[in-house]
């Protein structure tokens, strides 16, 4: 395909194409009673997940949070069948995914898992390639492979130069997001990000962040992001889970679990900025509530008790 | 993926073995293998068998270590068994005269003993060196003792140096593989189906990537170990210093004793010769 034709036919698919998608499949993710153990009879045995039982509702952006160790990279391998549990289900959409193993592959296409530093998995000659490698391992045709090309690149905010270059030599923000459209671009019900920012400058952290909330908002896809960044927790999820020691400590709305500050610190994690505000305020008499976590709720916060008063 | 290795592992621990001079153990090891080689009767084998059971004692490893480490090496073992069963010819058939192959009681005799120098060789220098020695006192060890080399201008620290790095980053590029294999996989990738030229097709996807963070890597080290002003090996003093005690010297006389035995035991023991 030459640039110049694609640069005329990418705007027209564009506008709709993300609509063939995701027809079928809703992206509910529910585990039950999954344990998952590191070393099984060895005498350094690792209980990574200890009998967790979660749902995932569909067409949502859910956050997982949890500090080293706390099992949330095994809980979200176990998701796109890349490990099996020891015991317990995982089902999507009401199927148990491991009900057939051999179509274990079928499950990675319907859940798209973008692991931590998902630039170094980059290994085409261009990211045109590299992108569509998802999609032509689900054996889609020509294209289907071209436009899902083109919208998983859209949604990554990839520009058109950017597609015919070497992955190796794009910046390391749009490395990141090359990778991120490669998982994209197969189309999966349910997206999983392993830290999708790590390791970014504020503002590609914003913006790979942003394209997340953009995609999920505009396909409906179920988006389950593990991060460690309570700040990019509190503007970006509908809902967040928190895990500790292979547990499921808390569930809720950002309010909610934010709100439970100390709870949260003493599983060694930490809360929005301004929620640490919010309750330095409190204790010099400024009640403006603890269930703060974005600025801007804040401000909105404060302002509407000044003209309260 | 990570934990299969068990051959060449260094095993955490505090026993006599342990405590030896890693220079020692290398010449230790070389003398073992020699004195093996020697060892061409029933009576001398008696003695090889015993001086395994002697290291593992002293070694402190867990014979399930031990047994697992033998495991990669079954195949060549049962082969090796196999080739000398059916191929010697000897003096006392064991099969009727009419048979259209025959086996015979010198053929079984060597296939064993055979089978117990491979074990005896993989797990003795396992024992002496690789389970009780860390990589890093290992390749320290070979450095010094090659260290005269340097004299008709042969980089042995260089040599050393790069062995070393080799060794620390087994391990990191086996974990950089699971990832990078995890990832593609994601895609879908598939390894496991498939014609031949397919699955070779299905590694260049793991290989690219894993070279490229093979090569940064190697450059960050190598950026890393020139803040700290490394010129190579001229003028280095070291951290650990090798040192020789009485350990060594136990050591060394048992071995001597063992060579000795094998030799005497070969020369004046009675029975079946060995015949490889």
């Amino acid at each position: 395909m030459k640039i110049s034709d694609f640069g005329r036919k990418s705007t027209i698919i564009f506008n709709f194409s993300f609509l063939i998608f995701h027809l079928g499949f809703m992206g509910k993710i529910e585990l039950q009673n999954i344990t998952y153990v590191y070393g099984k009879g060895a005498p350094y045995e690792i209980k990574a997940l200890d009998d967790v039982s979660l749902t995932f509702e569909e067409g949502k952006i859910i956050g997982l949070i949890g500090h080293t160790g706390s099992g949330k990279s095994t809980l979200v391998q176990l998701l796109n069948g890349l490990i099996k549990p020891d015991s317990g289900r995982v089902l999507l959409d009401g199927k148990d995914i491991w009900a057939e193993p051999k179509k274990i592959r079928d499950v990675r296409f319907k859940v798209g898992l973008v692991m931590q530093y998902p630039e170094y998995q980059l290994f085409d000659e261009t990211v045109w390639k590299d992108i569509s490698f998802g999609p032509k391992n689900m054996g889609m045709s020509e294209d289907e492979i071209k436009k899902a090309v083109v919208e998983a690149a859209s949604f990554a905010g990839l520009k058109e130069k950017h597609l015919f270059k070497s992955p190796f030599d794009l910046s390391g923000g749009q490395k990141r997001r090359a990778a991120l459209a490669g998982v994209m671009a197969m189309g999966p019900s349910v997206l999983v990000l392993d830290e999708p920012a790590a390791g970014l400058d504020p503002g590609a952290r914003r913006k790979i962040l942003g394209r997340i909330k953009d995609y999920q908002r505009q396909s409906g896809t179920t988006v389950i992001i593990v991060s460690h960044s309570m700040e990019d927790m509190a503007m970006y999820c509908d809902s967040v889970v928190v895990m500790n020691h292979g547990k499921v400590t808390m569930t809720g709305t950002p309010a909610e679990v934010f709100s439970r500050s100390d709870e949260l610190i003493s599983q060694g994690l930490d809360v929005p900025a301004i929620t640490k505000v919010a309750r330095a305020l409190r204790n010099e008499g400024v009640d403006i509530g603890l269930d703060i976590y974005t600025v801007n709720f804040a401000a909105h916060r404060l302002l509407g008790e000044e003209e309260d008063k | 993926m990570k934990a299969d290795i068990a051959f060449g592992q260094y095993c955490e621990g505090n026993s006599f073995l342990h405590r030896l001079d890693p220079r020692w153990k290398i010449i230790f090891a070389l003398m073992y293998i020699v004195a093996l080689f020697l060892a061409k009767n029933i009576f001398a084998f008696g003695l090889v068998a015993l001086s395994i059971v002697l290291l593992w004692a002293l070694s402190g490893i867990r014979a399930g270590i031990l047994v697992k480490g033998l495991r990669p090496l079954l195949f060549i073992i049962a082969f090796t068994a196999i080739i000398n069963i059916f191929w010697l010819k000897g003096e006392t058939p064991l099969l009727p005269e009419n048979w259209f192959f025959q086996i015979y009681l010198e053929g079984i005799i060597n296939a064993v003993l055979i089978v117990l120098r491979v074990m005896v060789l993989v797990t003795g220098t396992s024992i002496l060196l690789t389970y009780t020695t860390t990589p890093i006192a290992l390749t320290d060890g070979i450095e010094q003792l090659l260290a005269p080399l340097a004299k008709i201008k042969i980089p042995v620290h260089e040599f050393s140096m790069m062995m070393t790095i080799a060794l620390r980053f087994i391990p990191t590029l086996i974990e950089e593989t699971d990832k990078i294999m995890s990832a593609q996989k994601a895609r879908g990738s598939d390894f496991s189906t498939g014609s031949l030229t397919r699955r070779a097709k299905a590694l260049i996807p793991i290989l690219v990537p894993l070279f490229i963070s093979a090569f940064r890597r190697a450059e960050d080290l190598a950026t890393a170990m020139e803040c700290r002003c490394y010129t190579g090996g001229a003028g280095r003093t070291r951290m650990n210093i090798l040192h020789s005690t009485w350990r060594d010297a136990v050591m060394l006389l048992i071995l001597c004793v063992f060579v000795a035995g094998i030799v005497l035991l070969n020369i004046f023991a009675p029975g079946y010769r060995f015949t490889m």
